[in-house]
């Protein structure tokens, strides 16, 4: 039954060699996706380079997808799965921050580690950006803490939030991307692209 | 490698992070924890005086013994090796010609800044909060993830000499 480090079929030590390699499977296919490029990356919000949409809501179906065929066989324990919390208004104002930080710096922190690997320079400067302002939350804290700790709402799924099931939720969310991505494939051909 | 195919093979990733270690991928908290492992070296008696810090450590022990620190160390490795592959190995600052390299790593700086510090606010960024997120369902997972990608369509006019 998964996930194998709650069930003990693999110890504590082994998982952490597990997050190296899924970290590696990560890089690899974001830098092959053509991640590693901010002009690539900030095509999307121009219509003349659509890749981030396509690869990013193709993911998140295929994830959604699998877990739920995962947990429909039995093969997976959903219950002790991690659902990210929800922090109502710090996960919009840090949605917002980080909008902003995409568009000025072009990367996003997964992105930005896979491009310094292959020598852009931007991305170094951008990852020593981030670190800096890591550190100012850290050191500003008391500052925001109450925003921060904001209208807390536990650990709810969307599809619990709209009282709909989690299998039509993901078909919802299938016809939005099929949609969009036809937007995309337009948007690539309207907009003349350059080779970066 | 087509769009589609990368994405169906990273949503492969993350499914196998949640079936292997009950949880998704993640970028930015690494950099917390490497922040927190310095600040701590560094300041010790500051670290313990900070809410923030203090919480940081006593969640994770060793900050650097952390599952998300290894996960990105293999991304580095990973990134690297597909841009052997692809001979793509390159000092580069990349730009749109209309702006200089010194513009492009000021707005790389700022860019930064802001997604350090909005992804601790936001508790996550575009992979861990977002990606991985929407993959479990988490209604957080799909608000921040609108946030992210509303605001930088609504202010792409405003930065368009940057990248066009």
């Amino acid at each position: 039954m998964a996930p194998f480090v709650v069930y003990d079929i693999i110890s504590e030590n082994t998982n952490l060699l597990m997050a190296f390699f899924i970290g590696i499977g990560f890089g690899f296919i974001l830098e092959q996706a053509g991640f590693s490029s901010s002009r690539k990356l900030a095509g999307v919000f121009y219509g003349y380079d659509a890749v981030v949409l396509k690869v990013f809501f193709t993911a998140a179906i295929v994830g959604m997808l699998g877990l739920l065929f995962f947990s429909l066989f039995g093969w997976v324990d959903m219950s002790v799965i991690y659902v990210n919390e929800t922090y109502l208004y710090s996960a919009i104002v840090g949605g917002v921050i980080m909008g902003a930080g995409f568009i000025m710096g072009g990367y996003c922190p997964g992105t930005s580690f896979c491009a310094a690997t292959i020598g852009k320079i931007d991305a170094i400067v951008f990852i020593g950006g981030m670190f800096l302002g890591v550190f100012i939350f850290g050191e500003g804290y008391p500052l925001w803490k109450n925003l921060y700790m904001a209208e807390f709402m536990g650990f709810p799924k969307i599809s619990e939030f709209f009282g709909i099931n989690e299998g039509i939720f993901v078909l919802l969310v299938i016809v939005a991307a099929v949609l969009m991505f036809w937007g995309a494939e337009w948007a690539e051909k309207k907009f003349p692209r350059e080779e970066y | 490698m087509n769009p589609y195919l990368a994405g169906v093979l990273l949503g492969l990733v993350v499914l196998s992070a949640n079936l292997i270690s009950g949880r998704g991928l993640g970028a930015s908290g690494a950099v917390k924890s490497a922040i927190v492992a310095t600040v701590d070296v560094v300041a010790p008696a500051h670290t313990e005086s900070s809410e923030y810090y203090e919480m940081a450590l006593g969640t994770h022990g060793n900050p650097l013994n952390n599952w998300l620190v290894y996960q990105v160390l293999g991304v580095l490795v990973g990134a690297f090796l597909s841009g052997v592959l692809a001979r793509r190995l390159k000092w580069k600052v990349e730009h749109s010609p209309k702006i200089t390299s010194k513009t492009r790593l000021m707005f790389a700086l700022a860019g930064g800044v802001l997604f350090g510090f909005g992804s601790q606010l936001g508790r996550g960024c575009t992979s861990g909060a977002a990606l991985s997120g929407m993959a479990v369902f988490s209604l957080g997972g799909f608000i921040t993830m609108a946030a992210i990608f509303g605001t930088a369509f609504a202010l792409a006019y405003f930065f368009r000499k940057l990248w066009i």
